[in-house]
């Protein structure tokens, strides 16, 4: 998780069902980009808890982030991509559609936040670079086999 | 002391996972070698306990195109096999094995992604027999599934799937390659937690 203004560019790497989520103050051209893996932080069984995982917890940190470095949240605005199906034919409960459940989970979350989703790149079946411009809020997205393009 | 994360593994059980990764390895290796009738040449395997983001450095760097295979294991024993091929590599092992000429994964069809399916069966076959045969564990294997795209795209999936248990994954890592080949291509065991102190248990390792 990171924020920026302009002229800062922000970059996720390789996303396959992990979700990019970049939020965007025009009005002070400050940006956002986090990183998640997993949709629900309360469903965890494991012993620690990373809350920059998770699509409920990670966004409300990244919207306080924001607005500790002076964005207002009304004028943030959300492009979201990633939460592809890598593998086709899994048959684990925990690995089947989980791409599916991250992206979901990231649009319940941003709207219960009140944040507006403008741009949306989620799902399929292909790994996207992500580079999000604070200058100006757009998204420009690559992918391997697939070229690339800007939301 | 119980295997709660795979940091509590301590130096002994880590070199009992190491074996069973050479074992395994080799195992898969040399059924590879037999099929392509072509000496196949493995590393001997290192274990590592890594968030993520290491583990894609690790192995090649986030954007490096792959070919990944992913098979689960299941029975007394879970967790997934996966196996890490780069272009070159990919393609010697394509091209040995059906006397096609490819060159790049955008020429690739439908048999040759059925051939590298095979192959991975077979190969993770030989490496699953290992296992079982040191613990008497039985295990069972699924279809693998075949992604070719960027390494840490495909990584996303083990790592999701281990985040719901720990913050870190365990590689049991084996790099392997042809005699004329010079590409890091890598076949990794990731053992679910639970199975861990069942294998320890089987072999008599204290816990």
């Amino acid at each position: 998780m990171n924020v920026g203004r302009a002229p800062d560019v922000l970059v996720t790497f390789a996303l396959g069902s992990c979700v990019g989520i970049c939020l965007y103050d025009a009005q002070h051209k400050i940006g956002g980009l986090s990183h998640i893996l997993l949709p629900d932080s309360t469903t965890q069984a494991g012993p620690t808890k990373n809350p920059y995982r998770f699509a409920d917890s990670a966004i409300p940190l990244l919207v306080r982030k924001l607005e500790l470095a002076g964005a207002r949240r009304a004028f943030l605005k959300a492009k979201i991509a990633g939460g592809a199906q890598m593998f086709s034919a899994v048959n684990n409960a925990s690995l089947s559609n989980v791409g599916d459940r991250n992206a979901r989970a990231v649009k319940d979350t941003l709207h219960k936040l009140g944040i507006p989703i403008i741009a949306d790149d989620t799902g399929k079946n292909f790994g996207r670079t992500l580079f999000f411009n604070t200058a100006d809020g757009s998204m420009l997205i690559k992918s391997a086999n697939q070229g690339e393009w800007t939301l | 002391m119980a295997i709660k994360d795979y940091d509590d593994l301590n130096e002994i059980q880590l070199d009992v996972l190491k074996e069973i990764g050479n074992i395994g390895a080799g195992n898969a290796a040399t059924s590879l070698a037999d099929m392509l009738m072509t000496p196949i040449d493995i590393s001997v395997p290192v274990v590592r306990i890594l968030d993520y983001e290491d583990a894609t450095e690790r192995l090649g760097g986030p954007e490096t195109m792959i070919v990944g295979l992913m098979i689960q294991l299941e029975g007394d024993f879970e967790g997934m096999i996966m196996f890490l091929l780069e272009k070159e590599f990919a393609c010697m092992t394509l091209n040995t094995l059906m006397g096609t000429e490819f060159t790049g994964f955008s020429e690739l069809d439908e048999v040759a992604l059925s051939a590298f399916k095979e192959l991975a069966n077979i190969m993770a076959a030989s490496y699953v027999n290992a296992i079982a045969s040191m613990t008497g564990m039985r295990i069972d294997l699924t279809v693998p599934d075949l992604c070719i795209d960027m390494l840490g795209a495909i990584l996303s999936v083990p790592a999701i799937h281990y985040a719901n248990i720990s913050d870190k994954i365990i590689l049991i890592e084996g790099e392997f390659n042809g005699q004329d080949t010079h590409t890091a291509n890598h076949v990794l065991l990731l053992p679910d937690v639970e199975s861990l102190e069942k294998t320890m248990t089987a072999l008599g390792i204290e816990l």
